[in-house]
């Protein structure tokens, strides 16, 4: 028998009829796919793949029992090492990670493991997860702070050692930036509430409202606690600093996607939060919030929603996953385009963007080609909103409030790879060490965390 | 959940609640504000701490119902709860020994003020307080801060109390009868506006409370831009206080209007208009 090259396509919802709506695009592999596919897996003794993978799941092991069809020994396997499956099956970059290494890549496609764990996540949902036995209490209490992708995995592996965890949350809902940033058609918050809900029920306690820096302090937190590890993110936006930034009609990607998300504008007036969007609409930057941002404006009845990016296709940073739906659903790609300002009209509303044509010169520090400017290629552009998705740096209010906490020039607190900080009880992970990145690395960084935790504790005693 | 445990309607469309949030009662200084949310479907949004009692447990906020949150905040009574309450947030006034400090409040700013005058006059200064509103039954906390200011003057803009016209008339005699070091002002942004341009003739360091429409209230969205001496800051996290010479009022005026028409929309929706 031949080894077939490609994987299955994921049915998903027609770029026509989904831009109507937020339900989730791709409706996932059902049994059958599932285990035809798992079947395609080499079962490659040095394992390339969980190189690629930075929550180390065994990925060869949790096929292999899909491929018998024991999709409940499967769950378990993914989650020794995942706690949270149903969302890295939907956003990991699996192109760049397991599935780069895939051995199968030589012959063609790479396994489809992102939609194989996502197979899986979905079948326990609906079955009801399996609680681990719970390991007898080492007595130690830890303060996770932040509930997003960082703090809830090393919430949850904590968690799993024994050890009482409260993770302390500045907003109302769990999940940071899987709930007030992705949106729903990409990954629905019920399910993030269901992955949170399998975390809580490992034993961990979640605590909302709590600005940590404000409310609490995290010296306070270190009087109260065996440790702490910061997660919160890489909440602060970048703007692009051109004039007009601040008209009515301009907003940060965060803003933008918090209020559509977590906010459930999108719902209004049956939810209070408003959003404006217009006819015409223009996100800036390339990355998956921008394409977020972008197909995000359709499905809120924007006529025509464009990316603007200085660089080319080849340097746009989003998912190819991303960039093909955002393609599919008709969003507008201008290329090599970078806007100088923004115009407003009397009352200070945005009525335009003006823009550069650019050219790609000499490679800069990170290796792609440096966009320069062509002289007198300006042109305008009638737009009604404009979204500046252009990255976030760490969130700023706890390195404020702690000053023996050291912090790198981007505004980062610095860790080791286990993420040990240069104060010894303090830990952290995520965005807020190394600026925006992605939900798994993350959620790898907040493993390595409770691992180092642990060991911390347990020399300690 | 956050309970109420006391209200207190101060005029026909500003009300007082006092809420039980031991945790922000605990750290709350004068100057910062919380964030609260009434339901699930509710709106977050910003109010600045009118008082705390840190061994009751308790946070005061006072609010002029304007839009749907804030005439349904109205409409709760004792025994109701709200859902989220998260402070305090932004940066708390620098109260230290100027000398004399002019406090202007105006409208429903006076209930952010009060902290602030009483934490000023503790602090050692000689505080002079000017209050306006549009007319007399709509002064809030006029006993209260006269209690801690040295001199205390009133204006109306229908003359119904004090001074007939605006709180600056009222300033500008205060600074050309005394040596002014600093002035406090908390009001309607065009009385901030008014006020901070007269300051700077005299060039008087004058501090101004701003509240413009916020999200998550931590520094994440940036919906509560402001531009001040040309750069860009957050309320939230750079502010709410920030050199009253210095902001872009007019831009904050606008950006204040961004959601006017779906604002009316919720009201109308809702039976609140």
């Amino acid at each position: 028998m031949s080894i077939r090259r490609t994987k299955p396509e994921m049915p998903e919802q027609s770029p026509r009829e989904r831009i109507k709506n937020f339900q989730e695009v791709p409706f996932g592999y059902g049994k059958e796919i599932a285990i035809l596919e798992a079947n395609r897996c080499l079962q490659c003794k040095n394992k390339p793949c969980m190189k690629g993978c930075p929550v180390e799941i065994d990925i060869p092991g949790f096929v292999a029992c899909i491929a018998k069809g024991d999709f409940e020994k499967a769950a378990e396997v993914i989650r020794a090492k995942n706690n949270l499956p149903a969302i890295t099956g939907r956003v990991c970059p699996y192109e760049k990670q397991c599935e780069g290494e895939c051995t199968l890549k030589k012959l063609g496609e790479p396994l489809g493991i992102g939609r194989l764990e996502r197979f899986i996540a979905d079948f326990e949902r609906v079955k009801g997860a399996k609680i681990p036995k719970k390991p007898d209490s080492t007595g130690k209490h830890i303060a996770v702070v932040g509930a997003g992708p960082a703090g809830l995995t090393c919430a949850g592996d904590l968690a799993r050692m024994g050890h009482a965890v409260t993770v302390f949350e500045a907003l109302h809902d769990p999940g940071g930036v899987l709930m007030y940033g992705i949106p729903e058609f990409r990954l629905p918050k019920e399910i993030v509430k269901s992955e949170v809900n399998y975390v809580k029920s490992l034993g961990v306690e979640i605590i909302y409202d709590i600005v940590v820096g404000k409310t609490i302090t995290v010296p306070e937190l270190m009087d109260k606690y065996d440790a702490v590890f910061i997660g919160t993110g890489a909440g602060l936006p970048k703007w692009l600093n051109v004039p007009g930034e601040n008209l009515d009609g301009v907003y940060s990607a965060n803003e933008f996607l918090t209020r559509v998300n977590m906010m459930k504008a999108y719902r209004f007036p049956e939810y209070d939060t408003p959003v404006k969007v217009g006819k015409t609409v223009v996100t800036f930057g390339a990355g998956n919030v921008a394409m977020d941002c972008a197909r995000t404006a359709l499905r809120l009845k924007a006529e025509k929603s464009y990316i603007f990016y200085r660089r080319t296709d080849a340097e746009m940073p989003a998912r190819e996953e991303e960039v093909e739906h955002a393609r599919q659903e008709g969003v507008i790609f201008k290329l090599l385009t970078a806007p100088i300002r923004f115009i407003g009209d009397e009352k200070g509303i945005l009525k335009e963007v003006e823009y550069l044509k650019m050219e790609l010169g000499e490679p800069d520090e990170s290796g792609r080609r440096r966009p320069v400017p062509i002289p007198g290629s300006e042109e305008k552009l009638a737009i009604d909103t404009a979204l500046v998705a252009i990255g976030q740096s760490p969130n700023p209010l706890i390195p404020q409030t702690m000053k023996e906490l050291k912090i790198g020039k981007h505004g980062n607190i610095i860790t080791d790879e286990e993420g040990r900080t240069s104060v010894p009880k303090i830990f952290a992970g995520g965005d807020i060490a190394t600026g925006a990145a992605t939900v798994i690395l993350a959620m790898g960084a907040g493993k390595r965390a409770a691992r180092a935790i642990d060991s911390f504790l347990k020399k300690k005693t | 959940m956050y309970p109420i445990v006391e209200k207190k309607v101060l005029s026909e469309n500003v009300k007082l609640l006092k809420i039980n949030a031991p945790m922000v009662a605990k750290k709350a200084l004068p100057g910062q504000f919380i964030i609260l949310r009434i339901d699930e479907k509710g709106e977050r949004i910003p109010l600045t701490i009118a008082d705390s009692d840190p061994k009751k447990g308790t946070v005061s906020i006072i609010f002029l119902e304007v839009g749907k949150t804030t005439r349904q905040l109205g409409q709760l009574n004792v025994g109701d709860s709200l859902e989220n309450f998260a402070g305090p947030l932004g940066m708390p006034s620098e109260v230290k020994k100027y000398g004399t400090v002019v406090c202007v409040g105006g409208g429903v700013g006076i209930a952010p003020l009060f902290p602030i005058v009483k934490a000023l006059k503790e602090a050692g200064n000689r505080v002079i307080s000017i209050l306006g509103a549009k007319t007399a039954d709509l002064l809030l906390l006029e006993k209260e801060i006269h209690t801690f200011s040295d001199e205390f003057y009133i204006a109306t803009d229908d003359g119904s109390k004090g001074h007939k016209g605006f709180v600056s008339d009222v300033l500008q005699q205060v600074i050309e009868k005394h040596k002014v070091d600093m002035v406090m002002s908390i009001g309607p942004i065009i009385m901030m506006k008014v006020v901070s341009n007269l300051t700077k003739k005299y060039n008087i360091k004058t501090l101004v409370s701003l509240n413009p429409i916020m999200v998550d209230g931590t520094g994440m969205c940036g919906g509560c831009r402001v531009s001040v001496d040309g750069k860009t800051k957050f309320a939230c996290v750079d502010g709410p206080e920030f050199d009253g010479h210095k902001v872009d009022y007019d831009n904050l005026m606008l950006r204040n209007r961004r959601f006017v028409h779906a604002e009316g929309e919720a009201c109308k929706l809702a039976g609140v208009s």
